[in-house]
């Protein structure tokens, strides 16, 4: 049984250097079946880099005949955006599974990406749009809590987990083996999601994403509060606000989260997000709504949240509407595109009011406007001074140090794998994992390979006569107790049976033996043997008092089954020896009866 | 049925009889002839189905035909043996499954004692074999042994079956012993005498160890045990605390969601004791440690077990307030170095002077390094454990967790302070249920705490929340929360009339509001006033309108705040002055009594004398009651007088006492109609043949009328109105039916009616020279009389009849209504097409209104006559405060074409139905009476001013 962990590469920006958008690509080998979770890219690359190394997976041979199966745990590209590249054109044919949402979003993504590629950067040897129908018509589409079976061992299982729409966690299960799979998954449940959830599955293996390992986070209602306090303010004052987002995720958590202020404070200023593709995207927020938090879910009978009421699509000609408006454009970090646009329209009034949610890279005007620069060279020389306010909000959706934990708690694992994050960060909770739930963590390099020992289970089948005769005999079966069983195991056809040894002997057709022990005892007594017979008797009574001591009328004593006469040698009168025989099933008893007459018997009373 | 009756004097006895049944006496004894005839019959009949039924499914039929029916207390043991006869033949379980059920049910019969079948029911339970049959076996010695709660032997007996049982295989035989065990288990250890061959048990011990069975509902079942035993009182060992706190990691959530149970009552119970924190040398107390374990369950993987949790917590009043103070601590950090929390940031922002910086990128940037050592991620203690509910997934939790933080809060000022960031970040829950809470929650805590300007701020922002019930409910906090600076008054006042230009129906609810914020803190308005007012030290301002609601609100803060600050008047231009005098007539209770320079004093000495004066009152009250006790001694003229100016003393009463108001109006009530009585006794007709006095009876027939109705009125009108009282009220009503045979008897014929209609006499209790006294005196005789000589015979009684003292309760109050929405004053004719269907927004407070969901209806009449009464859904009412409720509802309105605009009266009614009471009766204890009844109405009373509506239906069409 081993791991293998390869092409995690994801560094993560937290508060400053390196962001990136890693790849996410791990390889599961449990039982002899092998599985791929997640096939992601790199979006910071240009090149080859850009896939995870398939060749590393077999160097020769086709991947399908590797794999057994592949399993994707949301739509974001660095889960998924590698998929199209892998199937088609390294070629795999086995099924692909992931959940419904995430197998009708993918695809959008998919090709928004590549039409990027294509179109805007004119990159070769890309994946198509027939590659992606292609690819997404290998997927197996699986519900919440649905256990698949991939054969007729392998099985698994999908989880909520939070995050965007459609996240899940997975289970793989072969035979009495298991590891779960995270993906990202959030521990706090947002405006329009839950919170993951596991249960007590206990696997060998847990493997979670660890991006904000050294994080715990505040509550969300500060910032949730903040962000509305802003708006609001911003609103009545006659501002405009500017919401850069990415199409899906936050961009919907923040429209529920606006349009329900809105709705409460009955207020009338417009809000438009972006045409294209959150427009798309809601559309599928629509209809997943079981896979919503608590609040959409109850109030859908009523009224889909999704369905916005004051929420309307943007055109270009409103960003010189005048009076008040909050607009969501892409993309998020102000680098290009619409957002740009209206950026620069509304910059000069410092009415007017930019909110940040999320991170921006190095170089965008995102980035610049976040670290405090008030002049922007913009292209052509232009310089725009930037008046409006700039606010930055940061609403993300994974799990904390504290949810990691959690996760864990919850699911009980054997094992702990770490991956997505920074080493040193990682290198922490490894600690704390070990320190305070006691389970042993691992988190392997990129291409490194990690082996689990397990501890393998062999499910015997038991007989119900058997169970009941020993059930019988005792009290209950403690639980969590071992406990001694009479019996013969039988091996036949590769299963395993424990049977009555009446039962085995009836069914091998074999004759019973019996096998009896005895042993003779010398003691020094120079008494009759009848006399010295009742001393043991009375010795015994007296020691054994839960077991059946009788003196039989021919002067053995007898103690349940075993048989102990007493005789004198001829040649000695001082001494007389004890036979003490028993059978092989009494040799517990036996034995103990045995040392406890050769100790000798206490000094008869005078 | 004549057990029921032995307390009751003989010829009550007599009396009911000729009541319930109004037929001879002689015919009740072949009534209970019969009846005796009928009681082996019942068993018969069952024996022949049984015997009949060819197969199990038909004799299961039988059985639950059987089984629809009640059966009579007498007849039960019969049945049973029947039953019991058949048991032993039957072979297939099903039926035998049934006949244990049915044993069981049976055996719960009332006035039936169950102790002749248990031997049986032993009996069969040790040949049993099936476990389900088993199981319910257990479930009907369960009934018998909780029917006999005196009987100890037979509890010895029964947990030792159960006992015996316990090894059994199928979990649920072990469910239902450990069940009995925990209802039957002896509380003393020490042995009766009648029970001395069975040893006794510890009971405790044996469902202790069935906490680790490998079946979860056993396990469950044996926590529940555990819990059954200390709610009859048995005091649980200490030793079960750490065998409970193993359940807490069970897999299983109904486990774990009773272990937390049973910890909460083990640490109820030894809060005191010490135990040791285990992998360390230090130890705590028992109901700390239990509380560090409660918390940590608030993360739990089940939302049962964390709703369970969330409200154990609350009660947890004992816990130290180191362990307290953590569950609202979460250590942030970002990448391993030290964060302030948003609350910490918006604290320091505000003592730093600096209110409501706009956030910067970086502001929440980490400060000092953590210790990696010393950062535990999973707190064994109580850390975070509101902090996770109140952000939980699950509304349910978070509900819980904020009620827990209530009762938490109410008992350490000192949490309060703590609690109170959570608690308005609270206030922006996506449910409303949530957040109206944490409003409410808030509230109660409200003593505790003083809010500082930046949670004000967040606080007044729900203002503009668009619920009704949000914002009243804001309006009821911010009547009881302290303010710190006059900024924060400020600002608060601010918001509320920006809340009044949005939702001008909230009127009345923000000059109350304002009303208490002035009173609360005069010294804070003080320095608003020139502002508030906008006076000028040289110029003359405009004087502002009069009408205008947002001027109104101003005023009424400022008034209020006047009141105990006697240098705020000096601030007030002329027309504040004169605005004030107007506001004092025409808003008085919302503007106090102020002393104003140049004004007499004559307010602020009624509010002096309120005081002093109090027991006077009373006293008046209680010497002019007692003068007219002596009633009786007058002739009646002076009576009637007497009587009338004592009517009008307590109405003058009740108005100026308005803590008196209830109980001046009920003696009047009641006086009114001694005093309607009199004069109709007093007319001089009664002599006069009855063609002649046909023409004149009107008086006195209108008199017995508007008795019934006071008499109604005064039972069901007033909350708090107590069993001696209702038997007062009751008699006078009987006195004004009899008034009323009288009446109608002279011109029709026929008392049977009369007869019939008093049943309820029987409630009555022995009343010295009362009218109901003589005429159960009276009552053989007026049985065989004729109808002519019953009539004379009660006139000459009812005038004979002493008055009766009518004792008066210790709280009492009248029930009132005040429509507040439709208004009335709109000249604007509501229209719709006839036919169809216009809504009214009907908005009304109800004070003193007992179970107005069931009793408060509204009635809409129509200019044509016709009334349509409307049922309230129980949603529609809240409940703002004790003893008040409101109505907000909606009323349909529908009519045919009209050709004008015309008016409809809407109005409140209290529905009331007098066979609600008769349950008490002691003869009818445990007789059933259907649900039914007790809805149906039998009346009604208006009890508030109807209010018109204008509405104009128009032609459909076409």
């Amino acid at each position: 049984r081993y791991s293998t962990g390869f092409g995690r590469f994801r560094w993560l920006a937290e508060g400053g250097a390196g962001q990136d958008v890693g790849r996410s690509c791990i390889l599961v080998s449990i039982a002899g079946k092998n599985v791929m979770l997640d096939c992601g890219m790199h979006m910071g690359f240009n090149d080859d880099r850009r896939f995870p190394d398939f060749s590393y997976i077999t160097q020769n041979g086709r991947l399908t005949d590797f794999l057994d199966c592949v399993i994707i745990s949301h739509f974001h590209l660095d889960h998924c955006g590698a998929l199209p590249y892998f199937s088609e054109m390294v070629g795999y044919d086995g099924p692909i599974y992931m959940t419904h949402p995430t197998q009708a979003i993918c695809p959008i993504l998919l090709e928004d990406y590549r039409k990027i590629a294509v179109d805007k950067k004119g990159e070769a040897n890309f994946f198509t749009s027939q590659m992606i129908k292609d690819c997404m018509k290998k997927v197996v589409a699986v519900h919440l809590h649905q256990t698949v079976q991939v054969d007729d061992e392998l099985e698994i299982k999908a989880y909520y987990a939070g995050h965007v729409l459609g996240a899940a966690m997975f289970q793989i299960k072969v035979g009495s083996e298991s590891v779960v799979y995270t993906g990202d998954y959030n521990m706090t449940p947002d405006r329009h999601l839950g919170a993951a959830w596991i249960d007590k599955c206990r696997p060998n293996l847990l493997i979670t994403e660890s991006t904000y390992a050294t994080t715990i986070r505040d509550s969300k209602r500060c910032r949730e509060r903040d962000f509305l306090k802003k708006v609001h303010e911003t609103v009545e004052r006659g501002g405009k606000v500017l919401i850069p987002v990415f199409a899906l995720g936050r961009a919907q958590e923040l429209c529920i989260l606006l349009e329900t202020f809105w709705e409460r404070m009955n207020l009338k200023v417009p809000i438009y997000f972006s045409t294209g593709l959150t427009e798309k995207a809601n559309h599928y927020y629509k209809l997943f709504i079981p896979w919503t938090n608590q609040k959409i879910r109850k109030t859908f009978v009523q009224r889909n949240m999704f369905e916005f009421k004051h929420i309307k699509a943007f055109d270009r000609a409103f960003a010189d509407n005048p009076g008040p408006m909050v607009v969501f454009a892409t993309p998020g970090m102000l680098h290009a595109g619409q957002s740009l646009q209206i950026f620069r329209k509304w910059a000069g009034n410092e009415k007017n009011m930019v909110i940040m949610p999320g991170y921006c890279v190095q170089g965008t005007v995102g980035h610049k406007i976040l670290s405090g620069q008030r002049k922007l060279e913009m292209e052509g020389r232009q310089v725009l001074e930037v008046k409006m306010q700039v606010e930055y909000m940061s609403f993300s959706a994974h799990a904390d140090a504290k949810g990691i934990m959690q996760l864990v708690g919850q699911a009980e694992p054997e094992s702990v794998l770490l991956v997505h994050g920074e080493a040193k960060k990682m290198e922490f909770l490894k600690q704390k994992i070990e320190q305070e739930l006691r389970v042993s963590c691992y988190m392997p390099a990129n291409g490194e390979t990690v082996t689990l020992p397990t501890s393998l289970s062999i499910p015997v089948g038991i007989s119900l006569g058997l169970l009941k005769r020993e059930m019988a005999q005792g009290l209950l079966p403690e639980a969590k107790k071992p406990r001694l069983l009479h019996g013969t195991l039988i091996m036949k056809d590769s299963n395993f049976r424990l049977v009555s040894s009446e039962q085995a002997l009836k069914e091998l057709g074999l004759a019973e033996h019996q096998l009896r022990f005895t042993c003779r005892v010398h003691l020094h007594d120079t008494r009759k043997e009848q006399e010295t017979a009742l001393r043991v008797y009375s010795h015994l009574k007296s020691i054994l008092k839960d077991h059946c001591v009788q003196h039989l009328p021919d002067g053995s004593v007898t103690v349940e089954s075993i048989l102990i006469q007493a005789a004198a040698p001829s040649e000695d009168p001082g001494t007389k020896v004890l036979l003490v025989s028993w059978t092989y099933q009494d040799e517990e008893l036996g034995s103990f009866l045995t040392s406890l007459l050769k100790k000798g018997l206490p000094q008869a009373p005078s | 049925a004549k057990l029921h009756l032995k307390k009751i004097k003989k010829k009550r006895e007599n009396f009911r009889s000729y009541f319930l049944y109004p037929s001879q006496q002689q015919q009740e004894e072949i009534a209970t002839k019969k009846l005796r005839l009928t009681k082996p019959s019942k068993s018969a009949a069952l024996h022949i189905d049984l015997c009949k039924a060819t197969s199990p499914a038909d004799a299961l039929q039988y059985l639950l035909q059987f089984a629809r029916k009640p059966v009579e207390a007498e007849s039960v043991e019969g049945v049973v043996r029947i039953l019991l006869e058949h048991y032993y033949k039957e072979n297939d379980p099903s039926v035998r499954l049934k006949i244990a059920s049915l044993l069981g049910l049976l055996s719960k019969t009332t006035g039936f004692s169950p102790d002749c079948i248990m031997d049986d029911a032993i009996n069969i339970l040790q040949n049993e074999k099936s476990h389900q049959v088993l199981a319910q076996l257990l479930d009907t010695l369960l009934a018998i042994g909780t029917k006999l709660p005196e009987n100890q032997a037979i509890q010895m007996r029964l947990v030792d079956v159960a006992c015996k049982h316990l090894t059994d295989t199928s979990h649920g035989v072990r469910n239902k012993c450990l069940q009995l065990l925990g209802n039957l288990g002896s509380l003393e250890k020490t042995v009766t005498k009648d029970a001395e061959g069975l040893a006794t048990r510890d009971v405790q011990k044996i469902i202790g160890d069935y906490f680790s069975d490998q079946d979860p509902r056993v396990r469950t079942a044996a926590i529940k045990a555990m819990l059954q035993l200390h709610e009859r009182g048995l005091k649980l060992h200490q030793t079960i605390y750490n065998q409970a706190c193993k359940l807490l990691s069970d897999d299983y959530e109904q486990v774990r969601s009773a272990a937390v149970q049973l910890i909460w009552v083990v640490s109820q119970l030894y809060p005191e004791s010490i135990v040791p924190i285990p992998s360390s040398n230090e130890e705590i107390r028992l109901v700390d440690d239990a509380f560090g374990k409660i918390c940590h369950m608030v993360s739990d993987g089940s939302w049962v077990v964390r709703v369970q949790a969330a409200k154990l917590l609350g009660s947890m009043e004992q816990v130290s307030s180191h362990f307290l103070e953590q569950t609202l601590d979460k250590k942030l950090m970002s990448d391993l170095r030290r964060k302030r929390t948003a609350h910490e940031r918006a604290k320091e922002l505000y003592s730093s002077g600096e209110f409501s910086s706009g956030r910067k990128w970086g502001d929440d940037a980490p400060k000092e390094e953590v210790d990696t050592g010393a950062v535990n991620l999973i707190e064994s203690g109580a850390c975070g454990a509101f902090v996770h509910g109140l952000e939980d997934e699950m509304y349910e939790v978070r509900i819980a967790a904020v009620e827990a933080l209530c009762m938490l809060a109410q008992s350490s000022p000192s949490f309060a302070e703590k609690c109170l960031d959570f608690l308005v970040d609270m206030f922006n829950d996506e449910i409303e249920e949530v957040r109206l809470q944490s409003i409410h929650t808030m509230r109660k805590i409200s003593n505790n705490i003083t809010l500082r300007e930046d949670q004000l701020d967040t606080v007044l922002a729900v203002l503009e929340d668009s619920s009704r019930d949000i914002r009243e409910a804001l309006h009821e906090l911010l009547c009881c929360t302290n303010v710190s600076t006059k900024e924060g008054i400020h600002l608060a006042l601010v918001e509320l009339l920006k809340n009044l230009t949005k939702y001008p129906t909230d009127r009345d609810s923000i000059w109350k509001c304002l009303k208490f914020l002035g009173s609360r803190h005069p010294t804070l308005v003080l320095p608003l006033v020139p502002e508030l007012l906008s006076t000028h030290p040289f110029f003359d301002t405009a004087e502002p309108d009069m009408d205008d609601p947002a001027y109104i609100a101003v005023l009424v803060l400022i008034f209020n705040a006047a009141k105990t600050c006697p240098t705020m008047p000096a601030l007030f231009s002329d027309h504040t002055f004169r605005h004030y005098a107007y506001l004092r007539d025409s808003l008085s209770h919302l503007v106090p009594a102020l002393r104003l320079p140049g004004r007499k004093l004559v307010s602020s000495a009624v509010s002096s004398t309120i005081i002093s004066q109090e027991d006077p009152s009373q006293q008046f009250l209680q010497q002019s009651l007692e003068r007219v006790y002596s009633l009786q001694h007058l002739d009646p003229q002076g009576a009637q007088e007497l009587l009338e100016f004592t009517i009008r003393d307590l109405q003058r009463l009740g108005e100026l006492q308005s803590e008196l108001a209830g109980v001046a109006d009920f003696s009047a009530t009641y006086l009114r109609c001694q005093l309607l009585l009199i004069k109709a006794l007093q007319e001089k007709l009664w002599n006069v043949a009855a063609p002649l006095y046909l023409k004149q009876s009107d008086l006195a027939s209108a008199a017995a009328k508007q008795i019934m109705e006071e008499t109604y009125k005064m039972e069901f009108m007033y909350s708090g109105v107590e069993n001696k009282q209702v038997v007062i009220i009751h008699h006078m009503r009987l006195q004004a039916k009899a008034l009323q045979l009288i009446v109608t008897a002279r011109t029709t014929r026929g008392c049977g009616m009369f007869l019939s209609k008093m049943y309820f006499i029987t409630d009555l209790p022995h009343l010295q020279d009362s009218f109901v006294d003589k005429l159960l005196d009276l009552m053989p005789r007026l049985m065989t009389s004729k109808p002519a000589e019953v009539v004379k015979i009660l006139q000459t009684m009812l005038r004979q009849s002493a008055f009766l003292h009518l004792p008066l309760p210790e709280q009492i109050h009248k029930a009132s209504a005040t429509i507040i929405e439709p208004a009335g004053e709109s000249d604007n004719p509501l229209r719709f097409t006839s036919g169809l269907v216009v809504s009214l927004d009907v908005d009304a407070t109800l004070e003193h209104v007992q179970d107005p969901q069931n009793t408060v209806k509204v009635q809409v009449l129509y200019p044509d006559g016709q009334a349509q009464m409307i049922h309230p859904k129980p949603a529609d009412f809240r409940n703002p405060g004790p003893g008040r409720h409101r109505l907000i509802t909606q009323v349909y309105l529908s009519h045919t074409a009209w050709t004008e605009p015309c008016q409809v009266e809407v109005r409140l009614l209290l529905s009331y139905n007098s066979s609600a009471r008769i349950p008490k009766c002691p003869w009818m204890e445990g007789g059933e009476v259907s649900p039914q009844v007790e809805t149906s109405i039998e009346g009604t009373i208006p009890f508030s001013k109807p209010v018109k509506v204008y509405i104009m239906p128009k032609p459909a069409r076409r």
